[in-house]
């Protein structure tokens, strides 16, 4: 198996996606803003097919339209915070997701018009770019895009690295944080534009609609077996890495499955099963 | 004849209403305008926008499953919204007991259903192996296909929608406004929650028959948010949800008739455009200092009494 070089490839790229997703996703659970996660995936679909519309490079159009929406949403989301700052919990939340919801929404909306423009020039392409972009082919990375990927996804890992006693600090008590001299809406928007990061690169290996799941699965089974936070991070990030292998390996041995259903089923089952182990711990216990 | 807009509001307006397929559409952009009004109404007020959003996606795994399958992919769409929302209803409770699960791991529940359902789609679809002819329509709208029978489709389940609504409306705000207080007298929250995303699914798939799957939420969210920001009365904002969901439907499918683009283009774009608008007079007023803005202040803070 290991002699194909697109399988070597698409484990080397899918490695260090993996475990950035997975280690981006742990805070994303702990910040509740898994919803940011998901529209950012949608949003990579129009920012791809604007380029491939403009006639440049899909990704140009991926990094820009994520790490933009990303800087809005944090943005608007402080916006709608201050606004009802009296009201706090769950209103408060509820309109940052309710301007999430608007802006990939007008976003999506621009995507349909790129779809169409592109369409018109290219005949029977813009399906496939379109089908690419949604549902990703880490079969079909050449060598030189893995080891990009792979250099992308170890950058934003030591990123995360980098800001995350801080970002730990400011999630978990805000105000305390901000008291000590931390600057958490500064915190707040690097770890959006992190996330944009991220997404983009996901997007290509695994697809804008199922990125979420190596986002969302392997960091709710972590927080819900692992409470300490650096064991959660690399619970989180373990589990994606085996997710995504576990993945490629089945597409591998069964071809009529799509490499992406594969990872996004391996994630789901793993998950599901940390979470079965800790029911059944907790009935014996 | 070819479309063309003329400077002639009325004679546009007349063009429009020419054709059978055209009423059609209005007038199911105006039903799924009502239910998804009051569905996303509800949804706001409760803050389950990404609940809403995954049900919306469902469309995608109806489709394809209904494709394999050899049935409509209206009934697909309907299954799979049901389904979804009876998962999602489960995942509040997952941790089992009375104690929720923290809003970042309900959240991370709802993205497992989410993606689950997307790649089992998926997965359909290449099991499927034909081309789905109308997948772009399926996912990003249109207003070629409202047949006669389609209609009354929308119809129906438009009025079970409301109906179903109506009927839970008073015990479900109680339990979205304060679920505490209500669960201790005997309201049946979880219960009310879950018949609540019932609901909320069957009036997404009937509004993504008309602005497509990934674009639900300019209906659903849209003139519900922009509402509630410009009046805190239920009432009241309830019938401005309905009222702007119409106008947006209305603006979006007529301009697409005159134009090449697909509705949801702009449909998305005139929901976008009625919230920016509404919350830029929700910020002019509260800054200006209406009657109603000034009222808490004139109360004395708790530290002047005690001065």
């Amino acid at each position: 198996m290991l002699s194909q070089e697109f399988m070597r490839n698409a484990l080397l790229a899918g490695t260090f996606v993996a475990l950035a997703c997975g280690a981006c996703g742990w805070f994303l659970v702990l910040r509740a803003q898994v919803f940011a996660g998901d529209a950012l995936g949608h949003v990579a679909f129009p920012g791809a097919l604007a380029a491939a519309a403009a006639g440049i490079d899909e990704r140009v159009g991926l990094f820009a339209a994520t790490v933009l929406v990303a800087i809005a949403i944090g943005l608007l989301g402080r916006d709608a915070l201050a606004g009802r700052a009296g009201a706090g919990g769950a209103g408060a939340r509820g309109s940052e997701d309710t301007a999430i919801g608007i802006a990939f929404t007008f976003v999506l909306g621009l995507g349909v018009l790129f779809l169409t423009l592109f369409s018109r020039g290219s005949g029977g392409a813009a399906g496939v770019q379109a089908a690419r972009t949604l549902f990703g082919s880490i079969f079909g990375l050449s060598a030189g895009q893995a080891r990009l990927a792979a250099a992308i996804g170890a950058a934003a890992t030591l990123a995360l690295a980098a800001i995350a006693r801080p970002l730990l600090f400011a999630t978990v008590t805000p105000g305390v944080a901000r008291a000590l001299g931390v600057r958490t809406r500064v915190l707040d928007l690097a770890f959006l534009a992190l996330l944009g990061v991220v997404v983009a690169e996901a997007a290509q290996a695994v697809g804008a609609l199922l990125l979420l799941v190596l986002l969302a699965a392997p960091a709710l089974a972590a927080h819900r077996l692992v409470a300490r936070p650096l064991a959660g991070v690399c619970a989180a990030a373990a589990l994606a890495v085996a997710s995504t292998w576990a993945g490629l390996v089945l597409a591998y041995a069964v071809p009529s499955l799509p490499p992406s259903t594969a990872i996004v089923g391996a994630a789901v089952l793993a998950s599901s099963l940390a979470l079965g182990c800790r029911g059944l711990a907790a009935m014996l216990a | 004849m070819s479309p063309h807009l003329g400077p002639n509001v009325a004679q546009d307006v007349s063009e429009l209403v020419e054709y059978h397929f055209m009423v059609n559409a209005l007038l199911a952009g105006a039903i799924v305008a009502v239910t998804a009004g009051v569905a996303g109404w509800l949804m706001v007020l409760r803050a389950e926008a990404f609940a809403g959003h995954t049900l919306s996606v469902m469309a995608f795994p109806g489709a394809s499953a209904a494709a394999l399958a050899g049935i409509p992919a209206a009934w697909g769409y309907y299954a799979a919204c049901a389904l979804a929302a009876l998962a999602i209803g489960r995942t509040g409770s997952l941790r089992g007991g009375r104690t929720p699960a923290p809003r970042g791991e309900a959240a991370a529940g709802i993205a497992l259903v989410q993606a689950a359902a997307l790649a089992a789609g998926f997965l359909f679809l290449s099991l499927y192996g034909g081309v789905l002819g109308d997948l772009e329509s399926d996912l990003f709208g249109t207003f070629l296909g409202v047949s006669d029978e389609r209609l009354i489709t929308l119809l129906v389940v438009g009025a079970a929608v409301l109906a179903v609504l109506a009927a839970i409306a008073r015990p479900l705000v109680f339990a979205s406004v304060d679920p505490d207080v209500a669960a201790a007298h005997g309201v049946r929250v979880r219960a009310l929650g879950s018949v609540f995303l019932l609901a909320l699914g069957l009036a997404v798939a009937a509004a993504s028959q008309v602005t497509g799957a990934l674009l639900v939420f300019s209906l659903l969210v849209g003139p519900a948010a922009s509402a509630q920001a410009l009046t805190s009365r239920p009432l009241a904002s309830l019938v401005l949800t309905v009222a702007l969901g119409l106008i947006v439907a209305w603006v979006g499918l007529g301009v697409s008739y005159f134009s090449t683009y697909p509705a949801g283009f702009f449909i998305a774009t005139a929901s976008c455009l009625v919230y920016v608008l509404a919350r830029l007079l929700a910020g002019l007023r509260s800054r200006r200092g209406g009657p109603r803005a000034r009222l808490p202040a004139a109360e004395p803070a708790p530290g002047e009494v005690l001065a």
